[in-house]
């Protein structure tokens, strides 16, 4: 650590990071630790934006550009949609656990997972053959090169999103629709209202 | 010069387990979903930095369709969510034994 603390580092480069970094690290523990749903969900927005931050400081224009468009303005709008629906005032359930121990198993198993990261992220270990070609130092703009990429050698992944999206869009209709008797029978019931109001 | 590589990479192992400590602790699967979500984010991060640190454009090129399946598995989580919700009126992780065949 101390010989990445000697090499010099652009003074605007550190306070960004290190004001992303913190609104990272707050915006997580909110959500782990707020009690209110929406409060998670809020701080989860700082949190994004605060990676969008770190993804411009690493020269990723585009994809700082879809996390706010996308996390940020759709998924996390989703999700307070549905907190909305499903009411905020439900007491989450606190009591025992059906797996005893689990809470302090999981601080274990965590704590576990972040010493593994880090020592595996501590020092310059990626190891592999530098691009040349589509290297994120060439001239050619950021949105450029993902277009290349994704157009030309990632095509068929990306014709696949493409069914995955449409499979998700169905799914979620199929899931959320209530079933065909029900309806039925609430059709039903309504003309058999509107009939005895009639009478 | 730029913040080092392996910052970032501390960062992200350190939002990884924060999104890790939430899925494991709570009990509410909305918030389990909002902790995957920061997993998720975390693994973006570390993409990112790595592309940045070979010079690969590829590491960006994955992000992008790491967003796309996060953006189906949310709709399709929600989705399902709002199903379990209709029959049990709450929305604790234990409820999904119901799903036991």
């Amino acid at each position: 650590m101390i010989d990445l603390l000697a090499t010099q580092i652009a003074l605007p480069d550190l306070i960004t990071f290190l004001i992303a970094g913190c609104a990272v690290v707050l915006g997580a523990l909110g959500v782990v630790f707020m009690r209110n749903p929406v409060h998670s969900a809020l701080s989860m927005i700082m949190t994004l934006f605060a990676i969008a931050i770190l993804f411009i400081e690493q020269d990723a224009q585009f994809l700082a550009a879809v996390q706010v468009i996308v996390y940020a303005g759709a998924i996390v709008v989703l999700f307070l949609f549905v907190i909305m629906l499903l009411g905020v005032d439900k007491k989450e359930y606190l009591g025992k656990d059906r797996l005893r121990g689990q809470r302090p198993l999981a601080f274990l198993a965590v704590l576990i997972i972040f010493v593994e990261i880090l020592t595996l992220s501590r020092g310059n270990w990626a190891t592999g053959a530098k691009a040349t070609v589509l290297s994120t130092t060439s001239p050619i703009t950021n949105v450029e090169q993902i277009a290349r990429t994704i157009f030309t050698t990632y095509l068929l992944p990306f014709e696949a999103t493409s069914v995955l999206l449409i499979i998700a869009v169905v799914g979620a209709v199929v899931l959320v629709r209530r079933s065909e008797e029900r309806t039925v029978g609430e059709g039903q019931a309504i003309e058999l209202e509107a009939e005895s109001e009639m009478k | 010069m730029t913040v080092p590589g392996s910052w970032y990479l501390i960062l992200s192992a350190l939002l990884f387990s924060l999104g890790a400590l939430g899925f494991f602790t709570r009990r509410n699967v909305l918030i389990m979903f909002m902790s995957l979500e920061l997993m998720l984010n975390a693994v973006n991060l570390t993409f990112v930095t790595f592309s940045r640190m070979l010079g690969d454009i590829g590491g960006q090129t994955m992000v992008f369709f790491v967003l796309v399946v996060a953006a189906a598995e949310v709709v399709v989580g929600l989705g399902i969510i709002m199903a379990i919700f209709r029959r049990r009126s709450s929305a604790t992780a234990d409820d999904l034994s119901i799903f036991r065949g």
